[in-house]
């Protein structure tokens, strides 16, 4: 993963509540054993809304994306992760993201910033004006240059993997002994839970 | 010192917990992981890559599902057919090879026991109560039916658990959705949850393990369980949980990879202890009178849009919030409705009978009890029935339900998730509307253009008698007074 302190530039002013992993990415793109080129379905159905935000030259390329509440519900499939990606998009601020895409979404060195309704009103104006906005992960900050500021929580551990570019798997791995320890003790307290598939 | 009161989630969580760090994330151990062909390839790539091997085998089941075609599989001679669509073919190729060089056991689409992941976990008791379980899929929270900690994950998560057993994870919160009292006879497990979502709406549960509790899910089959955990998502909750009871564990015992002898009563003992003590605190609660619940169907393009079965499609400017009207406008757009028209007037062109929310027996025998002697109306062009594993398909047989299918002019197919999402070639049409007893009613989910209604099992085949959306109890009627 790709360490991450700082967004700065172009907003995609989407602003649509309840958008859903099928809307980011429909199912007949999910059909890769890679998580390269997904770019090219992503948001299909908005995009064949004529004047839609996405298709504006301007937003080509633009690594903000602001949405409405509830970003991300539905399924769980990373490819919505790996879309934005794609599109250049490696920060998204809503008023709120389901659990599952906001952990998909960390897990690939993407931002959710959750704002409140009035702050993401007031930077989708700036953003459909076309000016930029600054996502600072290190201060929590969210700018714009008419003096906006919008502060933001992250979870602390989160927000050390983003700066840090860090390998999860890799991290727990190294506490190889405590997993080493639990499952030696849950093979007695519950026994009946381990070990069920003959394996191939 | 005596412990306070403890929910059922949290008594799971803290038996699984490996260990604590300083700001309260959890290394969470995780006791079945069942893998299908769509999440896991770039997993399985990622462990290649860096050279790791999967931690516990014997705990990760792998059952391809989603792609296939759900026509048969084999020709008259027994050879395998190929899958014309060549990304399907990769995809569940790679989850051939994938499976016995990472040495996981893979029930194979021509192996009897193949079905939908959420099907086959519970039914091969590799699902149990009290487990932690994770699948590359958000309707893993289905397992919770058994009172299991089961909740969808994503890819990399996917590879977290392979290579380690375990996940990173904050601890939810919790939420009680109460309903006591009786359900009203034409009332099913699909209308209850339907109806749930509609109250608490898709966000409702976000950041919340649900635990449904009072008579209602105290009375309902192990399967009806299933179905009502398998939505929990669908209201934004990452998992859902019903406390096991006796009904669980006749439905688990002898099971084939149910604990036996005497590991399985130490672990009927166990799952005893589980259930929420009185005086646990919820952090939210919403109680839901039983009697008040009518078969519900859908009317827009998110599962919080319902409406029972003798209501009007509604007005977008009724709803409070602005952005709710704006949503509800573009859904309205999409579905062709118009706001006023009662539900029951809806034509619909499509059936689909499966689906990990209702493939089981039950759910089959539901919509056979309508179909009976029936046939299905001339307008409804395409009708199908999934049974969600290899196993129910046999068994349905056994019980001649295929005959009653196909008498009534339904398709009677092979297991899979179908066309509950457009990733096979069961689709709907654009711009014609489906019956589904499916759990997702997005824009494009059945196919690009494709129209969903959200139903139960009875009230599908009750559709596809009449090609419309239809009171299933006026066919209960019907035949009371024949």
């Amino acid at each position: 993963m790709e360490p991450i302190s700082h967004v700065a530039g172009r907003a995609i002013a989407f602003g649509r509540k309840n958008v859903d992993t099928d809307v980011i990415i429909p199912a007949a793109y999910l059909k890769t054993i890679t998580r390269e080129g997904l770019g090219k379905g992503a948001f299909e159905t908005v995009r064949a809304e004529p004047g839609n935000v996405f298709d504006e030259p301007a937003n080509a390329g633009a690594p903000i994306l602001i949405a409405g509440d509830n970003f991300g519900c539905g399924s769980s499939r990373e490819h919505a992760a790996w879309a934005l990606l794609d599109l250049g998009i490696t920060c998204v601020i809503a008023p709120s993201f389901s659990d599952i895409f906001s952990g998909n979404a960390f897990k690939n060195g993407i931002l959710t910033v959750p704002l409140p309704q009035a702050a993401v009103d007031r930077l989708m104006v700036v953003a459909a004006a076309g000016d930029t906005v600054d996502v600072d992960l290190e201060a929590q900050s969210v700018t714009t240059r008419f003096q906006d500021r919008f502060a933001f929580e992250i979870d602390p551990f989160r927000k050390s993997c983003l700066l840090g570019g860090l390998d999860e798997v890799g991290l727990t791995l190294a506490r190889g002994d405590a997993i080493a320890a639990y499952e030696a003790r849950a093979a007695t307290t519950m026994p009946f839970l381990s070990g069920a598939v003959q394996a191939a | 010192m005596t412990q306070s009161p403890r929910t059922l989630y949290e008594k799971i969580w803290d038996a699984h917990v490996v260990e604590t760090r300083d700001d309260g994330t959890c290394l969470i151990y995780i006791d079945r992981h069942l893998v299908h062909e769509v999440t896991s390839p770039q997993a399985f790539e990622g462990l290649r890559v860096s050279g790791r091997k999967v931690r516990r085998p014997d705990l990760t089941l792998a059952v391809p599902d989603h792609n296939l075609p759900t026509t048969a599989r084999r020709d008259a001679a027994g050879r395998p057919i190929p899958i014309a669509d060549a990304d399907s073919a990769l995809q569940l190729a790679a989850l051939t090879r994938n499976a016995p060089e990472f040495g996981i056991r893979l029930i194979g689409d021509s192996d009897a026991e193949q079905g939908i992941v959420h099907v086959v976990g519970p039914e091969q008791g590799f699902s149990l109560p009290g487990a932690t379980i994770v699948c590359g899929d958000s309707h893993t929270s289905c397992h919770g039916g058994l009172g299991a900690l089961a909740f969808g994950i994503g890819t990399s998560e996917v590879e977290h658990v392979l290579a380690t057993q375990t996940l990173l994870l904050k601890r939810s919160k919790t939420m009680e959705v109460r309903v006591e009292g009786a359900l009203s006879p034409g009332v099913t497990p699909k209308d209850l949850i339907l109806h749930i979502i509609g109250v608490i709406g898709t966000s409702g549960g976000t950041g919340h393990v649900i635990e449904y509790r009072g008579t209602v899910f105290e009375g309902l089959s192990v399967e009806g369980r299933l179905t009502i955990c398998n939505m929990s998502i669908e209201a934004g909750a990452r998992a859902g949980l019903i406390a096991p009871d006796d009904k669980t564990f006749a439905y688990l015992k002898g099971r084939p990879y149910a604990p036996t002898g005497a590991e399985w009563d130490r672990a009927v003992a166990w799952w005893r202890s589980l259930a929420t003590d009185a005086g646990a605190k919820f952090d939210k609660s919403v109680v839901i009178d039983a009697a008040s619940i009518p078969p519900t169907v859908t009317w827009g393009t998110s599962p919080e849009d319902t409406v029972g079965i003798g209501g009007v499609v509604p007005d977008p400017a009724s709803f409070a919030d602005p952005s709710k009207q704006e949503a509800a406008r573009n859904s309205l757009a999409y579905m062709g409705l118009s706001p006023g028209q009662r539900m029951a007037d809806i034509a619909v062109e499509n059936i689909f009978i499966g689906s990990c929310t209702n493939s089981r027996i039950e759910d089959l025998r539901a919509a056979a009890a309508v179909l009976k002697g029936r046939h299905k109306a001339a307008s409804v062009k395409w009708a199908i029935v999934v049974p969600g594993s290899g196993l129910v398909k046999a068994q349905a047989e056994a019980e001649g339900l295929d005959r009653v299918f196909l008498d009534a002019g339904l398709e009677w197919r092979e297991p899979g998730c179908s066309a509950c999402l457009g990733m096979n070639p069961d689709k709907v049409p654009p711009g014609e509307r489906c019956a589904s007893t499916s759990n997702r009613n997005f824009v494009g989910r059945q196919g690009p253009g494709a129209r969903t209604h959200l139903v139960s099992p009875a009230m599908a085949a009750a559709a596809a008698v009449t090609g419309r959306l239809c009171d299933v109890r006026e066919l209960i009627r019907e035949e009371a007074s024949a």
